[in-house]
């Protein structure tokens, strides 16, 4: 099989080194390194990281392929400088039976540009009232470790219960929504100074934050683990810190976005800024930035939701949430938490790879930049710096927040077991 | 955004009076044999309304008529337009058709500003009511009807609501009327106050320029008016409040509560009223109640409105702060 | 319509002062007095902002030498403008019509200065809305030539032959501190 030398990386940020890719592993890490036989990548001081995992993306396929599908979803993510994504079930059918997670899985098998994991829905068609065969999903051939209704809550007390225990037999995890039905009819945007103002049904903090408070006590109980999806608020990491600190074994997840962006935002009735959960104000963003470098939160997952223009061409009320943020996602990181000081490559890396991986049980991916391992690798310019153009995005959708704005940071090459899916920016 | 009018907030105080020292010359118009102005000839006004508004449309319509525009109204309520798609369709539709004004009611906040930003049209959005969000022109004739009779009618020219002490009553949580109305009282330099169960005051008011209080009856003596808002029954339903009987009693105005406003203060209501809910039929009927002078009044303010914006080659009211923002 | 326009106070040079004026707008009153024979339906009505004031001294005046009241009233005419769409809307002046209104009097617009005629159209449509008088009049301060439409004024304080880059701008007391009309060169932009 065909070799590539990585020629003066900064591995995980750290000093220039040479990696030398023999097939789908990584053969050398050093200096010096020979290119004889090999197809050189001058890395120029670029960053090498382990081929980022998000733990939340919407491929949309089935059901919504003018939005998305599994080839352009993957095509986002290898852009991005992903090598493994974790696909939502909230397709149409729902990701509740092994026959559509298997579709998914297979179809992420044949484009090739990304690993894809499908997770499972907890309840049969999101409804929240009856249990989905969890066990046949994780004993099928995509081998489901992941559970979620995202886009909905798991509210009722007893299902969220039942779900966290039962997957313990095959070493699963819950993911959930947090968001509460009732606190939350006709919410359209944060709860606050500017709703108030603005007239937008509010969606208060608190509906999160029961939530979060609720399943931990409940992962107590039975002593499982649960995993929260996108954490939005300062209430909420306060609760996951608290949980921590008494032993609970719960992991946490926050979105590029609501790093970056506050309501301040909804100002301009643009509903490229509706998301679920909604963006918060200044004081949360702080926090949350807080708690991922303290790890508090352990992860950086995109929520990529892709969505067709008149979905988001129209007025508020009418429009769907969500945004894209597989091609944007690291960028935003470094913005956020790398160029403020809070976060070294070393603490991105085990942000957005390694522990995403661990909490999925992607196989392969988020391991050391080492030899003997998979060659799995991302390299990123950090020096660069560009406003974002949603024309030049791989996703099938452009509902992006960061339209012209200038951020920090660009993927040029993405390498998945060995075979480069981004070379110079450019697809393969 | 100088060529609409979306947000009460976005007056300056020079705004507002001319908007009302202009009302107040296109009221006179009214006591004319022909009451028709030439000034609008030939330009052309869609009264675009997705929200049954009968009232407000025919408020906009007699305007419009009396300035000589062309009028033509569209009830996207009813019709084929699906929601979401339809507010861009049918805003390229008017373009396409030549419109120079539309005057929007939507039920979702922030659609007129959608529709005025978004550049599907080139026309100046005036903002009939949108959601929960604002209804500037309601706070126009609000503070026209209070200008006239709390300072004057001619006294009152060229002059604001300095040091009045206003009192709104009600759903400020769902009140378009109450947002507007906050806005443009603090700018006219009004002192507003709010009465409301705690439940139908929104989180976040703390920022607004004004006082909030739950109890009626020590506001009532240190009002110059007092501004009643519709209550639906509905808001029962959401556990807003228990009972009909319980919020009258709480919250609804009577003759005994009347009484203790002063002398000079007088009762408002933004309509349609509910009778035996927020008010009774014996403070309604009586001659302090402004109810029937508002709707007289919103023809003016609205032929102000259209006239400062349409009238020439360039509006006169310049909408400074939302630049600013 | 120069009446807005600016004449700086240092190339202007005043061709009526405050004695002439009140001479003028006498001879113009006993005029009216001698065509209305006796001014007996008479209502005058000024065209804002000077013009407003000129009605009421020339009403002033007709009472000295009628001994009657004389109704006079306001007209303004900017919503029938026919340069509406070519400026900012502009803040609307009183319209005041007198008790019994206009129908079968002999209505005299009173303006200080009648140049290209426009003004006057504008006031005959809005009077048109107004009532139906008898007879309509004109009485001006000063009529400077260059007409754009038919129209010629029936009582004038002073004929003041102007060219197309000359100023006139009228000032009176009760506006302006002082009585005086000043000729002056238009501020030709750079």
């Amino acid at each position: 099989m065909s070799k590539t030398l990585i020629r003066g990386a900064k591995v995980l940020g750290g000093e220039p080194q040479d990696v030398l890719i023999d097939g789908g592993t990584i053969a050398e890490v050093g200096t010096g390194l020979s290119a004889e036989g090999a197809e050189v990548v001058e890395a120029g001081g670029k960053v090498l990281l382990p081929g980022l995992v998000d733990l939340h993306t919407h491929l949309r396929e089935p059901g919504r392929e003018d939005s998305e599908t599994v080839l352009t979803g993957t095509r986002a993510a290898a852009s991005g400088g992903y090598t493994a994504v974790f696909a939502m079930a909230n397709t149409f059918p729902v990701a509740d039976t092994a026959g559509v997670v298997e579709q998914v899985y297979r179809l992420g098998q044949e484009h090739g540009y990304c690993d894809v994991q499908p997770i499972g829905a907890v309840t049969v068609g999101l409804e929240g009232r009856k249990l989905a065969e969890l066990g046949a999903m994780h004993e099928s051939a995509a081998g489901v470790t992941v559970f979620s209704d995202d886009g909905k809550c798991v509210d009722d007390a007893v299902i969220m219960r039942r779900a966290l225990e039962y997957v313990k037999a095959f070493g699963g995890v819950v993911a959930q929504h947090a968001q509460e039905p009732r606190l939350t009819e006709g919410a359209q945007m944060n709860e606050g100074v500017v709703s108030a103002e603005l007239g937008l049904g509010g969606w208060p903090a608190v509906a999160e934050e029961s939530i979060i408070a609720r399943d931990v006590l409940l992962a107590e109980h039975v002593g499982s683990r649960v995993h929260i999806c996108h954490l939005s608020t300062a209430g909420s990491v306060e609760i996951v810190r608290w949980a921590k600190s008494r032993g609970i074994d719960v992991t946490a997840e926050v979105t590029p976005h609501h790093l970056l962006l506050t309501d301040e935002l909804v100002r301009t009735y643009n509903p490229v800024y509706k998301v679920n959960p909604p963006l918060r104000t200044e004081r949360d963003v702080l926090a949350l930035r807080e708690a991922l470098a303290d790890g508090t939160i352990d992860i950086v997952a995109t929520d990529h939701a892709p969505h067709p223009h008149e979905d988001k061409d129209c007025e508020w009320a009418a429009a769907a949430m969500g945004m894209v943020g597989l091609e944007t996602a690291l960028s935003v990181v470094q913005e956020t938490m790398v160029d403020t000081g809070l976060l070294t490559w070393a603490g991105v890396a085990e942000r957005m790879s390694v522990k995403p991986a661990e909490i999925g049980q992607a196989k392969g991916h988020g391991r050391p930049v080492s030899a003997g391992e998979p060659a799995n690798l991302t390299l990123v310019d950090t020096a660069y710096r560009g406003s974002v153009d949603p024309a030049g995005f791989a996703s099938r959708s452009r509902n992006t927040p960061y339209e012209g704005r200038e951020l920090p940071g660009r993927v040029t090459h993405t390498w998945l077991r060995g075979k480069a899916t981004l070379v110079d920016g450019k697809l393969t | 955004m100088q060529r609409h009018l979306i947000s009460a907030a976005d007056l300056t105080r020079d705004d507002a009076v001319l908007i009302l020292d202009t009302a107040e010359e296109m009221a006179r118009v009214a006591d004319r044999p022909i009451k028709k102005l030439p000034t609008l000839r030939g330009r052309t006004v869609v009264n675009l309304f997705f929200e049954d508004s009968t009232r407000t449309r025919i408020s906009f319509e007699a305007a419009e008529k009396r300035l000589s525009a062309d009028v033509i109204n569209f009830s996207a309520k009813g019709s084929s337009v699906s929601k979401g798609e339809s507010l861009k369709d049918t805003a390229q539709t008017l373009e396409a058709m030549g419109v120079d004004a539309v005057v929007i009611r939507h039920g979702a906040s922030g659609a007129p500003y959608r529709l005025a930003t978004s550049g599907w049209i080139d026309a100046h959005v005036i903002n009939a009511g949108d959601g929960t969000h604002q209804h500037p022109t309601q706070a126009l004739l609000d503070a026209f009807t209070m200008r006239r009779r709390l300072v004057g009618r001619d006294a009152g020219l060229g002059r604001d609501l300095d040091g009045r002490r206003i009192t709104i009553v009600g759903d400020v949580l769902h009140s378009r009327v109450a947002r507007s109305n906050v806005d443009l009282l603090h700018t006219l330099g009004a002192e507003v106050t709010l009465v409301a169960p705690p439940t139908l005051v929104p989180v976040g008011v703390e920022t607004w320029p004004c006082e909030v209080s739950y109890d009626l009856d020590a506001v009532l003596p240190k009002s110059d008016a007092v501004m009643m808002l519709r209550v639906q029954r509905e808001r029962m339903n959401a556990a807003f409040f228990p009972t009909e009987r319980e919020y009258s009693r709480r919250y609804g105005l009577d003759g005994d509560r009347m009484a203790r406003m002063p002398e000079h203060a007088i009762v408002m209501h933004p309509g349609p009223m509910v009778r035996g809910m927020e008010i009774t039929a014996e403070v309604a009927d009586s001659d302090r109640c402004t109810v029937v002078e508002q709707v007289a009044n919103g023809v003016s303010i609205r032929m102000a409105v259209l006239y400062l914006l349409l009238g020439g080659n360039e509006p006169a009211v310049t909408h400074t702060r939302t630049e600013e923002k | 319509m120069d009446r807005q326009q600016d004449t700086s106070a240092s190339d202007a040079r005043p061709v009526l002062e405050g004695p002439d004026i009140a001479r003028v707008l006498t001879r113009i009153a006993h005029e009216i007095v001698e065509r209305a024979k006796g001014a007996d339906d008479v209502v005058l009505l000024g065209i804002p902002t000077r013009g407003v004031f000129l009605a009421r001294r020339l009403a002033a005046k007709l009472e000295e030498i009628t001994e009657r009241k004389i109704p006079v009233g306001s007209l303004d005419i900017t919503m029938y403008r026919d340069d509406l769409r070519m400026h900012p809307p502009r803040a609307l002046a009183r319209t005041e019509i007198p008790g019994d209104g206009l129908d079968g009097r002999l209505v005299v617009l009173v303006d200080d200065v009648l140049f290209s005629g426009r003004t006057i159209r504008a006031a005959l449509d809005a009077l048109n809305d107004i009532g139906r008088p008898r007879a309509v009049q004109l009485a001006v301060l000063v009529d400077r030539g260059h007409r754009e439409l038919p129209i010629r004024a029936d009582y004038v304080g002073k004929n003041l032959p102007t060219s197309l880059r000359e100023t006139v701008k009228v000032q009176l007391a009760e506006e302006d501190g002082r009585d005086t009309v000043l000729l002056g060169a238009k501020q030709t932009p750079q």
